[in-house]
């Protein structure tokens, strides 16, 4: 609840502050100082909610597990605001814009992680992909940015328009928008409900960008501005899945009714990884390669909702660290290289050893290898698919792709460390290096001991 | 805490010369590497005496059911033994080389040195795990950056195929973790579990494949060959001699005492496997012409014999094995040491280049010899006592398997004695003429090799008194 009236809040205080700030480095110290307030606004939320959840009118309810994940989110982003913060300006003139169109999206993930009523929830998802259409055409001189922005747009609002459908089906079978009190699973499923949650399901598994309904996704984040495309593959994306586990949670599992919609969403499940996995292999341009990534990432990330036990809760939030942190740092140090491609990067570790360190480090994590975050996340999401105990086909066919990625996140790492080449690279700040050192050490704090973060769960 | 140090040494001291420059990581991995050798020798006292002190148990993730707990039983001795007393072999041979970048290499031969002794201390499954894993990436590194010209694709393969196996062996390791009663991750809880024998059947795969591709069993093993040759020699050395053990240890710790009836069902096919693999690669052995490639099939065909014995399911052939993994670690170090010298000397692997080596360099040929002959287990070396009590398991297993795998023994004279014929007898060349002896530090590494075959051949017991507490352990459960 605080995360979401400070994060609104703060993006009409920061869109007027645009008005009588003239000077951008100012008006991102404001930005920072904002998500800085946010973040502990929502940690004061905690021991008001450690026993039991905080109801506003039927419609948020703010638990523990909405508090961590948007604290997880929050501070992401202030990581992302630290380390690539100076981007913004690199796009166009409206600074001030894009960091209210930033914190608006915030405001729609805070929401995601709290809803309790099904308009909340369309909300939520509405918050969070209109200030994404903008951002992805920031840079108006750009056609493939002014592309991605026109076809995120006309394919978002589609989907969202599915969402609605849903929703207004699964009203119809069960007379609430009350997602505790649908009582859907008890007895025979009504066919309403059933045609509503299927639709819910493509709905959420395209802003999820899980296959088939991913094509919009190399594309927009290619053509956005790279700095945008950092923020909206990873916070924005950990969001929706945020709110497709409390909607699936919430109110389908249990029951006859969460049989008719596993299946499905295990196959989409296979799907994601498969084409996630095997399309990034071919990619020749490291944006482009993370763009398959994320589609990849977001098939284990499936696995917690398929599962739907505690482990997977578990598993969302610490996936929701690890993936950002990690795709937020390679962004980041990608925004410093002036070429995109694999070749880019070759020779960077005898140039800029702490940047080349750097992201060896967050493409472990990505990768699942021990010690990083990432090992962990993985870990919690295939622990919770055993555990489901129906889907070890899926958890096989999970390690199999997750050694695939391994050839596209080492590509970059040996394309660093054993080519040779003059990579061209912008200035590089102290604080740029500062907050670099600070998301590593995340990463390996958060690899060695989960339970900093879980423990709060 | 004697077993926390023997981490956390060459782990620290990796650390520290990563910032070193000039002689200065030589010194720092010489230091470390002394040090754990004595440490490993003090645990060695210490387990004779009181062998609880050696392990530990601290907090790690109690959520998870998951603990700090290290150990050491007899076979963790040894392998710690095995795996400083290497390092120490290799530092001592390469301590006049220079090598680019000093710091880096001296520091990823460290870290991988307190990997491999993670494993083999590790008494809780999803720490095994981290350690399986992070003995690989000093290594990955290591050949990457120093290896020969086709180094990338070859270590790059050799990671995927790795990792690939561990993945597999983290889903089983996760799926036993819900089966155990406490859930928790201990060797304890996991070696207590009642699986039903359908369950142990596939779940012996997931196991069987990440160990049968480290050791590397047929056929797996394709990585194994093109990795030994690209690697830079004192990596190859860690990597066969020690690395390779991994899979072993795996096998005996976390497999069989783990998925008893698994292994049992599987047992025919795995052995079939492992003589295939004798078979096959000693044939290729022996047709090879590259030294480094030859010592790498030969390596095969010791490790297929090895896991065969395993397998053979008796006390005396796991004795066997657990001695040989000893005695083969020491042999095959000392070979790659030679390896090392000729490949500085004439800086080529080709042995059609090589010949009349002993007249130019007669101390390395004595030393070539008595390693080679230690290598196919003549009597009164090293080899021997193992080789002979792992046929003599296999014998009573099945005498068809034992007839097979004792072929890999004749093929193994053919190609050693082939090897050591052309390498150092025959004409000398304008090439081999130039050659120099050994130098003191490669005198002394080999001699430590010479005296450890020899007194280990002649006098086996107190290292067959070490490894006879763990092989009876496990062979109760199996």
């Amino acid at each position: 609840m605080n995360a979401l009236i400070s994060t609104a809040l703060s993006g009409v205080v920061l869109m007027f502050v645009g008005l009588f700030v003239r000077n951008k480095q100012h008006i991102k110290f404001f930005a920072i100082a904002a998500i800085i307030i946010a973040f502990i606004a929502n940690l004061a939320q905690y021991p008001s909610v450690e026993h039991g959840g905080y109801v506003m009118y039927g419609m948020i309810e703010v638990t523990k597990f909405g508090v961590l994940f948007n604290a997880v989110a929050l501070g992401a982003t202030l990581l992302y605001f630290l380390l690539s913060g100076s981007e913004f300006e690199k796009v166009g003139e409206h600074v001030a814009d894009y960091f209210t169109l930033v914190f608006f999206i915030l405001a729609g993930i805070s929401l995601a992680a709290t809803f309790s009523n099904l308009l909340m929830l369309f909300l939520a998802i509405e918050i969070m992909s209109i200030p994404q259409y903008i951002l992805a055409g920031a840079d108006k001189k750009s056609l493939k940015g002014n592309e991605a922005s026109l076809k995120y747009f006309l394919m978002g609002s589609f989907s969202t328009g599915i969402l609605l459908m849903g929703i207004t089906l699964i009203y119809g079978a069960a007379g609430t928008f009350d997602i505790a009190g649908l009582g859907l699973g008890t007895e025979s499923v009504h066919p309403l409900a059933l045609c509503g949650i299927i639709l819910i399901v493509f709905a959420l598994s395209f802003k999820v960008s899980a296959a088939p309904f991913h094509f919009w996704t190399p594309d927009v984040y290619d053509g956005s501005p790279t700095v945008f495309t950092s923020f909206m593959s990873t916070i924005v994306k950990a969001g929706a899945f945020v709110a497709f586990l409390r909607m699936f949670h919430g109110s389908f599992a249990g029951g006859t009714i969460s049989e008719h919609w596993t299946l499905i969403l295990s196959i989409i499940t296979a799907v994601t990884l498969v084409i996630g996995n095997f399309s990034a292999v071919f990619q020749q341009s490291v944006k482009r390669m993370l763009a398959y990534s994320s589609i990849a990432q977001a098939g284990f990330m499936l696995f917690a909702v398929v599962a739907m036990n505690d482990m997977g809760t578990q598993g969302i939030v610490l996936y929701a660290a690890a993936y950002s942190i990690a795709t937020i740092g390679v962004f980041g140090v990608l925004m410093k290289l002036k070429d995109y491609t694999f070749e880019g990067f070759n020779g960077l570790a005898r140039k800029q050893p702490l940047l080349a360190a750097a992201t060896a480090v967050f493409l472990f994590s990505l990768a699942g290898i021990p010690v990083t975050a990432g090992f962990f996340a993985k870990y919690f999401v295939l622990s919770a698919a055993i555990q489901h105990g129906h889907l070890l086909w899926l958890v096989i066919l999970a390690v199999l792709c997750a050694a695939i990625s391994v050839y596209y996140y080492f590509r970059v790492i040996i394309a660093m460390y054993f080519r040779t080449g003059e990579p061209e690279v912008e200035n590089i700040s102290g604080g740029f290096k500062a907050a670099l050192i600070l998301a590593v050490a995340l990463v390996l704090v958060l690899g060695l001991f989960p339970n900093l973060l879980l423990c709060w769960l | 805490m004697l077993t926390v140090l023997l981490i956390l040494i060459p782990f620290i001291a990796g650390l520290i010369a990563f910032g070193l420059k000039g002689s200065g990581p030589k010194v720092l991995g010489m230091i470390s590497s002394l040090a754990t050798v004595v440490l490993a020798i003090g645990a060695w006292c210490r387990f004779r005496t009181a062998p609880d002190s050696l392990n530990l148990v601290a907090n790690w993730i109690p959520q998870l059911g998951s603990q700090f707990r290290v150990g050491l039983d007899g076979m963790g001795v040894m392998l710690c033994l095995l795996t400083a007393i290497a390092s120490l072999l290799v530092f001592i041979t390469i301590y006049s080389r220079d090598y680019e970048k000093p710091g880096a290499f001296y520091g990823l031969m460290l870290l991988s040195q307190a990997g491999l002794t993670g494993v083999f201390t590790a008494f809780d499954a999803l720490q095994f795990y981290i350690f399986w894993e992070l003995a690989l990436i000093p290594v990955y590194f290591l050949c990457s950056l120093w290896g020969g010209e086709k180094r990338i694709a070859v270590t790059f393969k050799f990671f995927v195929y790795t990792f690939l196996g561990s993945l597999l062996m983290m889903v089983g390791i996760i799926y036993l973790y819900f089966q155990t009663a406490d859930h928790s991750f201990s060797w304890s809880s996991f070696s207590s579990i009642h699986l039903n024998p359908d369950d142990q059947k596939w779940l012996f795969w997931l196991f069987f494949v990440a160990f049968a591709i480290k050791m590397p069993i047929f056929p797996f093993h394709t990585w194994q060959p093109d990795t030994y040759e690209q690697s830079p020699t004192p990596v190859t050395m860690i990597l066969s001699g020690v690395m390779v053990k991994m899979g072993l240890f795996g096998v005996i710790r976390w497999l069989l005492p783990v998925i008893p009836q698994g292994a049992a069902m599987w047992s025919d096919v795995a052995i079939v496997l492992c003589v295939i693999g004798i078979i096959y690669a000693s044939c290729i052995a022996m047709v090879q012409n590259d030294l480094k490639r030859l010592i790498a099939y030969s390596s095969i065909a010791h490790i297929g014999l090895m896991c065969a014995a395993i397998f053979a399911n008796n006390e005396q052939s796991l004795q066997g094995v657990l001695i040989q993994m000893f005695n083969h670690g020491i042999n095959i170090i000392g070979l790659w040491i030679i390896v090392e010298v000729i490949q500085q000397r004439l800086g080529v692997k080709n042995m059609d280049q090589m010949g009349g080596m002993a007249r130019k360099a007669p101390r390395m040929a004595i030393f070539l010899v008595i390693i080679s002959l230690a290598n196919i287990g003549l009597p009164l070396t090293n080899g021997f006592i193992g080789e002979f009590l792992m046929f003599s398991g296999l014998f009573q297993y099945n005498h068809w398997f034992m007839a097979f795998a004792g072929l890999g023994i004749i093929l193994a004279a053919v190609y050693t004695l082939g090897m050591i014929q052309k390498v150092i007898f025959g004409e000398s060349n304008d090439l081999t003429d130039t050659t120099t002896d050994l130098q003191p530090g490669e005198t002394l590494a080999l001699s430590l090799v010479v005296i450890m075959i020899i007194v280990l051949g002649v006098y086996p017991k107190p290292m067959l008194d070490l490894v006879s507490s763990t092989s009876e352990v496990v062979n109760k459960l199996f």
